[in-house]
């Protein structure tokens, strides 16, 4: 299955496989940023691979890079899969998915709230746990914590 | 001269500090005027960080903060955290342990529903249910006093089996439990579910289907009411669920008298596991060892569980050392909340409040 998901990718946008490998039996799939939306539509609407359900979004502080995970599910066969993309640490933005799944916009805001993610094209991103006026992203590893 | 009366929308607050919205969350409702424009829900309130205090603990010393996400579910919490890491660090778990876990989680899922069933009744009107839910509840809160000293925030599992073994006389109260919760689940019937005020209030009312469902990454009996038969249980079988005998709830109307039916066909499902599984747990002493100073393997895992409200992922990154690199929570209730406002826009502020206890969300697993 792992195979077949990654092929079908790689015929359609040969330039978006940066970089695989398998986790506990599950394809992770490192994408050109520039392309995500694009892989997106095509694992969700694709008819032998329906990702259909977005189980989850966070993102990661490598301190040199930041990196967002995106966790898909096809409700219909169990399969699996796990989009990363790296960004750019000092000012990472990458296009929103809400225009593909409904469920990312909590989500997304989530992460641009505590790891400051600029999700371009989401239709409100604002903080959604900390207060509007909150400074920093706390799940920055060099976040300080006040007192 | 025009005899028309300018209208114009209203904008309420409903909470922070509102019986109906379980606890400190607060909707800005936009109104025209009894008809829902908009729901814009504001959550927060309770936000701890536990992500980042995850950063700063070691491996054990973060099962306890578990126990306050989603309080009234805590043993399913410990569940997915502990998974989580057993999991990353190929920890083995003994049989028996693995049967007490699943006899403690579904109890959970049980003890939780039977909160929804009052709250439920409490938001419509019904004050009776609630007393009945909540005496039932306090059989499976003796239960747990009696496995591990606590009644709300149990601390119970550790990363290779439990706290403590069952102790005696765990056996016959289970089962005594067991059958008094059958023949009450009964009178709940006659109470709410068969109450024709309680249908009219709940029938039709906050359909949302199954694709939208699925859009809106909805999980647990908020997604299967809207007919979708996924539950991680079946999906991804972890500790033993696969050996016991059990069927998913659903139903296919999408309403909120749906995802009311649903939990409570799934008290019903749960206690036919608890019985099983007290029958099928092997004998013997529970032995197992967990170093108090875990290490784990370089590397990441996610680990989800069906809790009493839907997919609960952790996602645990580790660099070798005792405390997590970065730990994420996926919490159902965030996200399943994240789908009121489609749910609720065009009905009456009466039947938001119906929506919303369908929901069945814990603030405390909303904000983390």
């Amino acid at each position: 299955m792992p195979e077949i998901i990654e092929a079908a990718v790689r015929n359609a946008f040969p330039d978006a496989v940066l970089d695989s490998f398998e986790i506990d039996g599950v394809l992770n799939i490192k994408l050109n940023p520039s392309l995500l939306v694009s892989v997106c539509e095509l694992l969700r609407s694709g008819e032998s691979l329906a990702f259909d359900y977005l189980a989850d979004i966070t993102a990661i502080d490598w301190q040199d890079r930041i990196e967002v995970v995106y966790r898909l599910t096809s409700l219909a066969s169990n399969a699996k899969v796990v989009l990363r993309v790296d960004l750019d640490r000092e000012n990472p933005k990458v296009d929103s998915l809400t225009g593909v799944w409904k469920g990312a916009e909590w989500q997304e805001r989530e992460v641009y709230d505590l790891m400051g993610v600029k999700f371009l094209g989401h239709p409100d991103l604002r903080r959604i746990l900390l207060p509007e006026d909150w400074e920093g992203h706390p799940l920055r590893k060099d976040y300080v914590i006040p007192d | 001269m025009s005899s028309r009366i300018r209208t114009e929308f209203v904008e309420i607050n409903m909470g922070p500090q509102h019986p109906s919205t379980h606890g400190v969350l607060r909707l800005e409702v936009v109104l025209d005027g009894e008809v829902i424009v908009d729901v814009k829900p504001d959550v927060g309130y309770l936000h701890r960080g536990i992500e980042k205090l995850a950063e700063m603990r070691t491996y054990i010393q973060f099962i306890p903060i578990t126990d306050r996400l989603d309080y009234l579910s805590s043993m399913l919490q410990n569940a997915a955290y502990v998974g989580a890491v057993e999991k990353l660090g190929q920890i083995e778990v003994p049989e028996r342990a693995e049967y007490i876990r699943v006899i403690m989680m579904e109890l959970n899922r049980i003890a939780s529903h039977l909160i929804f069933y009052g709250a439920m009744g409490l938001d419509l009107g019904a004050t009776t249910p609630f007393l009945y839910g909540m005496r039932e509840r306090e059989d499976i809160l003796d239960l747990f006093e009696m496995t591990c000293g606590a009644r709300l925030t149990y601390n119970y599992f550790r990363p290779g089996g439990v706290m403590a073994d069952l102790p005696a006389g765990f056996y016959q109260k289970a089962k005594a439990y067991i059958k008094k919760q059958r023949e009450r689940l009964a009178e709940y019937d006659d109470l709410l579910t068969n109450n024709q005020i309680f249908i009219a209030r709940t029938r039709g009312v906050g359909v949302i289907s199954a694709e939208e469902a699925i859009n809106y990454s909805m999980s647990g009996p908020t997604l299967r009411g809207s007919g979708v038969a996924y539950d991680v249980r079946k999906a991804d079988p972890y500790s033993v669920y696969d050996k016991l005998d059990w069927d998913i709830a659903v139903r296919t109307e999408g309403d909120t008298l749906a995802r009311y039916l649903v939990r409570m066909q799934e008290i019903r499902e749960s206690l036919k596991i608890i019985e099983q599984a007290l029958d099928m747990m092997p004998p013997g002493k529970l032995q197992y060892k967990t170093p108090l100073r875990l290490k784990l393997p370089e590397g990441e895992v996610y680990h989800h569980i069906e809790s009493s409200r839907g997919d609960l992922g952790v996602y645990l990154v580790s660099d070798g050392t005792d405390k997590p690199y970065r730990l994420r929570w996926r919490s159902p209730s965030f996200i399943n909340l994240g789908a009121l406002s489609r749910m609720a826009k065009g009905w009456k502020v009466a039947d938001l409040v119906a929506i919303l206890g369908s929901l069945d969300i814990v603030l405390g697993e909303v904000d983390r």
